[in-house]
């Protein structure tokens, strides 16, 4: 992962300021569902320009595959057939992070500069700083980080942050066929959008719409859907997602809990030490709590 | 395509039947987005199952697979009695007007002219009326009862919207729609291109399925048209470039017909293959085939060619019966193939019928498999479990493997669905001792040559005389191999108008096969591939993209044959005055004294709209034709005929008929007549198909395709899940009358039950894609399950309608 630190916004469990001296616009991935054929372009760019490889699995009955996000597969297609007034849909989802504007994964993270949000919006994952809590899993309001069984870290989209940085679109953007996924200012992005609702709605989705949930402050990865009134349909897409509000007494009045739970995760590290060898990351969550501590 | 690609994004409606741009042709796909994007088109999808196509679509409709002409009959007979078509268009650009001879005659779903002890037609009666001048009768008012017209109209009657429903199992109402769709199309300023692939060239009716649907765009007046046209997505980056190129051994490069025993001597085989002009005035641009063919016959034997030995016409070899891929593997199942050379095939997988084509291999004595990977073929002899059941012990043929390099790692030339010609540059050299393809031939042909020059031989003139003159006589290069088939002067080409004129001076690469001539004075491998490497050199290598018109001609990305032109028939976008039908969208338009627009025209540059001269120009009469003429086997009409393995007790457009439930004019091997199964052991249809992840039986050698789609599945409608006890991720077994695979159920609201005559059809579909060789889960090979008949003209196998049972595994 790319470590632009002019352009950081913020880390997990620091407290230090930000930088001020540079300003990024704020970017969005925009995902138009109505455009989407499911060729799966986007798992297999990002497979490649990541270079990870996910098993080879099995068929489960379904379209879908891989079946879910995992350490190796940080977007997959998600696939719902529904019938609506005895008319037949397919709706195909393209799933992973959506990169938030209040990230539930960086406010409950407890390693520093483990997650960290970058002034254009994108949040990426620094696993050389990650301690495997899992506690980013229960921030999410998307259920889109996944622990490595291989090295118990956390992973998930990065929004292609190096690619980015040097002002080339995500890989997945790259690659897909019909431009159902647009990058760009996430001004310019909404602007897209609402010309794609207006085409929709003449074709009879009434209820089209841009899903740019305002309970995580907005997301940089934003859907057209033709049914904007019942995200639900699309995969379990929720309507009103928020920070679980564990994670906001986490980072907000309970501070001598939060010292506790840390407590808590440096416990857990011991026993991590006993059944699984030594782990380096220990000494810092202790150094972490002797500061929090001491304030 | 008559169009390209890029042109889908000029329609007003896509309608895609036979075929599934989405899953199959992704890439190409994003035009009909673009179309939805910025023209507000729509796209409708008639296909038996709801696609990934339709998951974008904006209407969808069901049908049978194995019906279509039942279908497209039925949009002809709903665009007539509702008088929903072009007039001005049909009336000028077609063969309404044109009388056909009496003696032609339809009864019970059987042509005049029908043996059926040989199962095909003497044609004939199938023509036109030829008045005292030799040209056809015409009655311009279109009222006369022999006119193609009149008599389209009353084959067509039949197919109302009720006989659609019985047939298609398609609901009425949701054919009424796509009809709906379809005419308002016939407005002079509005198109619809029209996507399809093998789902309609997969059958025993294949190549009628594409007549009727050019028949509903000729009286549509879509033919020509920026964002019209028959568009067939051509499977593979370059199946357009080796189907040019002579892949059917029933035609020379180019499309020329060739030679057989009946033509002894160069004057009668042109005498015989030369279209006759049937109206005055007109281009029979086939006229010229003499040029072409002797062109040819130049570039392969060089001086050994001229004129005292009519060109080596002797060296030609004459074609001596089928040779298509059913006929090749039925004759060496019957024994009598010894050497098979298999090139970047790999039949085991992708014929019809895999035991017989195993029990076929086993019959030779020996294979040569050029292929950069492992193939399914090449270890046909080995047994893999259930997957391949075979004993080494008993199949003899000895196998030899030669690594060829990918397309990657050599360079040479796509050429696209679209016709165009594009220059691809190598990127890697091949891996350990993989060779080029050409590399592999020539050293081939270099031995044999050789062999005959020492030991003698039958007939090698032809052999020894071939025109070799490479730099590398091993190494034909891409470039030397282009610069061939393209062809040179070999002496001064004059204009025929002023011979002192030189058009071409000897040497010179030449610009177009308008500069051809059967003097002998020029070569060409391939006629229509005539310009791409010109005196300017290889204009497939160009890459301006440029558009200035906006409509995505980009005249100066590649070379589109013929002669660079985008559009055919692009006269036809302009009425008879030569102004644009839809000025929007112009392609041709007349400047005064000639021909100018957005395209490279269709048409002599200086024919004059008053001269009358039509845009059909490779046809005698200048017209597209709703009558065929003799050019099918099956009929000048297209006529819907069940497949040979149907879900009915007969045709239920002539249940009294037993020679016309199907297809009367497909060839039909001994044996396989009683290999067909009977719907009361296989009751359900099936149909086979791509997948978007995975490429033909290739990328399951491919880490990456495995993960997106790892192992063989077939998807059933809930409904006869439910009847069968199935539940998605179930094992199954589906069984034809020839073997059976197993696979995961997925189990979808995607397939309905169809209502077909009064009986429930259930479809059950089948990716192709697995076998035993690859990354992959192992899986069986789907063509284990399909029959072994293919369409009366092309001989492709009947891939997509047979039938099958199923059960939980």
């Amino acid at each position: 992962m790319a470590l632009q630190s002019l352009d950081i916004k913020q880390r997990s469990a620091t407290t230090t300021p930000s930088t001020q001296v540079r300003q990024t616009i704020e970017i969005a991935k925009l995902i138009d569902v109505s455009a989407c054929i499911g060729c799966k372009a986007c798992q297999v760019a990002c497979s490649e320009w990541n270079d990870i490889r996910d098993e080879v699995g099995n068929c489960h009955g379904v379209y879908d595959n891989p079946m879910d996000l995992s350490a190796k597969s940080w977007t997959v297609m998600r696939f719902t057939e529904v019938e609506q007034n005895n008319k037949l849909e397919w709706l195909i989802r393209k799933d992973g992070c959506m990169h938030c504007a209040d990230p539930g994964c960086l406010k409950a993270c407890p390693a520093p500069g483990a997650i960290i949000q970058y002034s254009n919006g994108i949040v990426d994952f620094h696993q050389e700083n990650c301690i495997g809590c899992g506690y980013c899993v229960t921030g999410c309001p998307f259920n889109v980080p996944r622990i490595s069984k291989e090295d118990s870290k956390a992973y998930k989209c990065s929004l292609c942050s190096d690619r980015v940085a040097v002002n080339q679109a995500p890989a997945c953007v790259k690659a897909c066929p019909t431009g159902a996924i647009q990058f760009g200012a996430k001004e310019d992005m909404k602007d897209y959008a609402a010309k794609r609702v207006a085409d929709l709605k003449e074709r009879g989705y009434d209820q089209a719409g841009l899903y740019d949930p305002q309970g995580v402050g907005g997301t940089h990865v934003m859907y057209v859907l033709h049914h904007a009134d019942k995200p639900d349909l699309y995969a379990g897409l929720p309507a009103n997602p928020s920070i679980s509000p564990m994670v906001a007494l986490w980072k907000g009045f309970a501070k001598p809990l939060a010292t506790l739970a840390l407590a808590g995760v440096a416990l857990g590290s011991l026993f991590h030490y006993v059944t699984k060898g030594p782990n380096e990351v220990s000494k810092e969550i202790e150094d972490e709590i002797e500061k929090e501590d001491a304030q | 395509m008559t169009n390209h690609w890029v042109d889908i994004k000029n329609a007003d409606l896509i309608f895609v039947m036979g075929g599934n741009p989405a899953e199959a042709h992704p890439c190409g796909f994003k035009w009909a987005i673009e179309a939805k994007k910025n023209r507000k088109a729509k796209l409708v999808v008639v296909d038996p199952r709801f696609n990934r196509t339709a998951s974008v679509a904006d209407y969808y409709a069901p049908i049978r697979p194995g019906s279509d002409i039942a279908f497209l009959g039925g949009v002809i007979n709903y665009l007539l009695t509702n008088d929903k078509i072009h007039h001005d268009y049909v009336k000028a650009y077609t063969n309404a007007s044109f009388l056909i001879d009496d003696g032609f005659g339809f009864e019970d779903g059987i042509f005049t002219g029908y043996n059926d002890e040989k199962r095909s037609y003497d044609k004939a009666t199938w023509k036109y009326q030829l008045g005292e001048d030799g040209f056809a009768k015409v009655d311009e008012t279109l009222q006369n009862p022999r006119c193609a017209f009149q008599m389209l109209k009353a084959h067509y009657s039949r197919y109302t919207p009720e006989m659609v429903t019985k047939v298609c199992g398609t609901p009425k109402d949701a054919f009424l729609k796509v009809c709906e769709y379809i005419a308002s199309t016939a407005a002079p300023d509005k198109t619809m291109t029209n996507l399809y692939a093998l789902g309609w060239t997969e059958h025993s009716v294949g190549s009628q399925n594409i007549r009727s649907m050019a028949i509903i765009q000729l009286l549509l007046g879509n033919m020509g048209m920026a964002g019209g046209g028959i568009n067939a997505l051509r499977g593979h980056a370059n199946v357009q470039g080796i189907t040019d190129f002579a892949l059917y051994a029933q035609n020379l490069p180019g499309y020329l017909a060739p030679p057989t025993d009946a033509e002894p001597d160069l004057t009668t085989f042109l005498d015989k293959k030369t279209p006759k002009m049937l109206r005055p005035g007109q281009m029979n641009y086939g006229q010229n085939l003499s040029k072409w063919y002797v062109s040819l016959h130049k570039a392969w034997w060089g001086d050994a060619a001229h004129k005292d030995n009519g060109f080596a016409y002797d060296f030609m070899p004459k074609l001596s019966g089928a040779s298509d891929v059913l006929s090749i593997f039925n004759a060496m199942y019957e024994g009598k193939v010894n050497g098979f050379l298999c090139q970047g095939f790999n039949p085991l997988a992708s014929v019809a019928n895999k035991k017989k084509v195993s029990d076929a291999l086993s019959k030779l004595k020996y294979m040569v498999v050029m292929d950069p990977l492992a193939t399914d073929t090449s270890e046909f002899w080995k047994p893999h479990g259930e997957f391949n059941e075979v004993d080494p012990a008993k199949i003899p043929t000895e196998v030899f493997r030669l690594p060829t390099t990918l397309f990657a790692e050599t360079s040479g030339s796509f050429t696209n669905s679209g016709r165009v010609i594009q220059w691809r540059w190598k990127a890697a050299d091949g891996p350990g001792d993989a060779k080029d393809d050409t590399e592999i031939m020539a050293t081939l042909f270099l031995k044999l040559k050789e062999m005959y020059a020492k030991d003698g031989g039958a007939y090698s003139e032809p052999i020894q005389k071939l025109t070799w003159a490479y730099r590398i006589p091993n190494k034909p290069s891409p470039e030397e191999l282009m610069m061939e088939f393209n062809g040179k002067a070999l002496a001064d080409v004059t204009d025929p108008k002023d011979p002192t004129k030189v058009l071409v001076k000897a040497g010179d690469q030449l610009p177009s096969f308008a500069m051809l001539r059967d003097d002998g004075s020029t070569t060409c491998g391939n006629w229509i591939y005539c310009g791409v490497w010109s005196p300017a050199g290889n204009l497939s290598a160009r890459r301006d993209n440029s558009d200035p018109s906006g409509l995505g001609q980009t005249l100066n990305w590649g070379f589109a044959w013929p002669v660079n032109r985008r559009i055919l028939y692009n006269r036809a976008s302009a009425d008879l005055s030569g102004k644009p039908w839809d000025a929007k969208r112009t392609m041709l338009k007349w400047l005064g004294d000639k021909w100018g627009g957005n395209d490279v025209p269709d048409m002599r540059p200086d024919a004059a709209p008053d001269q009358n001269v039509m845009p059909f120009i490779m046809t005698g009469e200048g017209v597209g034709r709703l009558f065929s003429l003799g050019l099918m086997n099956e009929g000048p009409f297209p006529e819907h005929y069940e497949p040979f393995e149907t879900p009915l007790d007969n045709n239920p457009m002539h249940p009294k008929n037993p020679k016309a439930t199907s297809n009367p004019a497909a060839r039909v091997y001994k044996g396989d007549m009683e290999a067909f199964g009977k719907a009361k052991d296989f009751p359900y249809v099936a149909t086979t198909y791509r997948l978007t992840e995975h490429f033909h039986y290739w990328t399951k050698q491919s880490k990456i395709n495995a993960i997106m789609q790892p192992e063989q599945f077939v998807e059933i409608g809930e409904e006869l899940a439910k009847e069968k006890g199935i539940v998605a991720g179930d094992k199954v077994k589906v069984r034809s009358n020839r073997g059976f695979i197993k696979a995961v159920a997925v189990v979808t609201k995607r397939i309905k039950a169809l209502d077909v005559d009064g009986k429930k059809v259930h479809t059950v579909g089948i990716p192709i894609h697995y076998g035993f060789k690859g990354a992959t889960k192992p899986g069986f090979i789907t063509n284990t399950l399909t029959p072994f008949v293919g369409d009366a003209n092309t001989q492709t196998p009947e891939y997509k309608a047979f039938l099958v049972n199923i059960e939980k595994a």
